[in-house]
């Protein structure tokens, strides 16, 4: 058998798995979202921005505020980490911003929901500290819950890809910066993150993409109106069975993901030219 | 770091003592923020009664610890079905991307780079409608609610993750080891299982611990595919919440933890840089 053959063999059980099991199911997503009753048509986007607009513009600005300060951290802890100058505190932030990658997102959802609660940990430090009385303890499981869980979790793995492409910028061009007398502020605007701009992209691109479709967090943190787009597909299915509306708004987190996608596509062409 | 060493001695004077103060504010606040969420979990897996205004919990002990192992609750029937589940996974992960990880890391393939890709679709794509479109199918095949169905969900998710690691331990090894054992007269079978394999081991029990980690804590899937027929540690997690019940959901997620935090500790001593350097390539 020629080898090319033989390799195809060897890797197409592997593929068949995503194709039939991912590749089409998403096939089956996007045209299910225009199946009403037995014809196709366009009714369950009608019913869906009926009923779900507000809840996509809360999705979409959930989600880009969440992108916006993730790469803001991964950078500045990126940045901290090639150009600190202090052994010790580089040692120490590298042990210490780690810590919330690998923990699952569902543990992050109960984790959050007690530390952020009006009796939480937080306002009962705050409070012991001075800082605010008991009477205006505030719950902070909305909006704000739903953003601080998604950058709690999702930073340190944007900040890893980040701070490794840092780590292998030329060297001597900093140090030639710090020569002239640029300060470090100015050497991670702009040496560092134009050089690591394309891994900063994909990672904030992948991590936007992950974000839009993890239903526990607005399901633990904030199941009230208005929520995210996953927590009502979840919504749809199990209150009604309507896959109409489920699948319309599955083709809608598509979309959105995609203009992110666009957004990095776009910025790397104009990087090339 | 790479400054000159007299540079830095040079600083050792008042000028170092000041500037820890804002470093010690700011490493003391992300320690706040990274663990302060986490010792509140702590808290409640050993609180007995707990509400407002009561900073710290009234009563602490372990009453719901041996609820949770009580050997008729339902967490242990989840938290069996979860390992069996991963274990699986692990099992049917590896079974797919051995072969596959050594075509891409040795055999001349066409379109080499598309295939590579193919594997990142899963996670690249918000998998939610994906996995409301998988049970539906699986429950014209019988499959919904069941095992196996819960277990190819898994698969698919962590095939990226076997595959890449996979392709790029297989592509560490130096080829002239392989070319040795066939010039003294090994098959082609016999120099992979007694040469290549064993060399690769460590960066396959690297993406085998990813693909385990990666099936115990999933929830959208197993939700939509597994529940309510098989039930998952992540699931009791999630109902038990919902529920109010803070301290059955604090040490589900607490048993979810260790696994995943244990392995950020040593995931560097499994994944050497010459296999990291190879990923996605």
């Amino acid at each position: 058998m020629p080898p090319p053959l033989l390799g195809l063999l060897l890797v197409l059980p592997a593929l068949v798995v995503v194709l039939l099991l991912f590749v089409v199911p998403l096939g089956a997503s996007v045209a299910g979202a225009f199946v009403v009753g037995d014809g196709v048509g366009l009714g369950n986007f009608v019913k869906t921005f009926a009923l779900y607009t507000p809840d996509i513009v809360f999705t979409v600005l959930i989600v880009s505020l969440s992108t916006a300060l993730i790469g803001t951290f991964a950078i500045a802890i990126g940045g901290y980490l090639t150009l600190g100058e202090n052994p010790r505190a580089v040692a120490i932030l590298r042990w210490l911003y780690r810590w919330p990658m690998f923990i699952p997102f569902i543990v992050v959802g109960q984790v959050l929901r007690t530390f952020l609660a009006k009796n939480g940990l937080m306002n009962n430090v705050l409070i012991a500290a001075g800082l605010i009385t008991p009477l205006d303890a505030a719950s902070f499981l909305d909006w704000r819950g739903i953003v601080i869980a998604f950058v709690w979790k999702q930073t340190p793995f944007v900040a890893l890809l980040v701070a490794g492409a840092m780590a292998s910028v030329d060297r001597g061009t900093i140090e030639a910066a710090r020569n002239l007398g640029a300060s470090r502020a100015r050497i991670l605007v702009e040496i560092l993150v134009p050089q690591v701009a394309t891994t900063l992209m994909v990672s904030l691109v992948l991590s936007f993409v992950t974000m839009m479709s993890v239903l526990s967090v607005p399901l633990m943190i904030n199941a009230q109106s208005p929520t995210m787009i996953t927590a009502d597909i979840a919504f749809r299915i199990n209150a009604y069975g309507d896959y109409g509306v489920a699948n319309a708004l599955g083709l809608v987190s598509l979309a959105i993901s995609a203009c992110a996608a666009i957004v990095y596509l776009r910025h790397s062409v104009r990087e090339r030219t | 770091m790479t400054r000159p060493a007299s540079s830095v001695f040079r600083r050792s004077g008042l000028t170092l003592d000041l500037w820890w103060i804002p470093r010690a504010l700011i490493l003391g606040l992300l320690a706040f923020v990274i663990f302060g969420p986490l010792t509140n979990l702590l808290l409640w897996t050993v609180a007995e009664r707990w509400y407002f205004p009561h900073a710290l919990p009234i009563d602490y002990g372990f009453s719901y610890w041996a609820r949770v192992f009580a050997p008729r609750g339902n967490a242990m029937e989840s938290l069996g079905n979860s390992l069996l589940v991963a274990s699986l996974t692990v099992l049917v992960s590896l079974t797919l991307a051995i072969p596959a990880g050594y075509a891409l890391a040795r055999l001349q393939l066409p379109c080499r780079a598309v295939i590579l890709i193919a594997f990142l679709i899963p996670q690249a794509f918000p998998n939610l409608p994906v996995y409301v479109n998988v049970a539906r199918l699986f429950y014209q095949i019988g499959l919904n609610g069941t095992v196996p169905g819960v277990v190819l969900v898994h698969v698919t998710h962590g095939l990226v993750y076997a595959v890449w690691i996979a392709t790029a331990a297989f592509a560490a090894i130096d080829r002239e080891l392989e070319q040795a054992a066939r010039s003294i007269g090994a098959g082609a079978l016999r120099a992979f299982r007694d040469v290549t394999l064993p060399l690769a081991a460590p960066g396959l029990l690297a993406s085998a611990i990813f693909v385990f980690l990666e099936s115990l804590d999933e929830f959208t899937g197993s939700y939509f595919v597994g529940a309510p027929d098989v039930n998952m540690l992540p699931l009791l997690l999630y109902s038990a919440g919902a529920g109010g019940n803070y301290q059955i959901a604090s040490i589900s997620a607490l048993l979810l933890l260790v696994p995943s935090i244990g392995f950020m500790l040593v995931v560097e001593r499994f994944l050497k840089s010459d296999v990291l350097s190879k990923v996605g390539q």
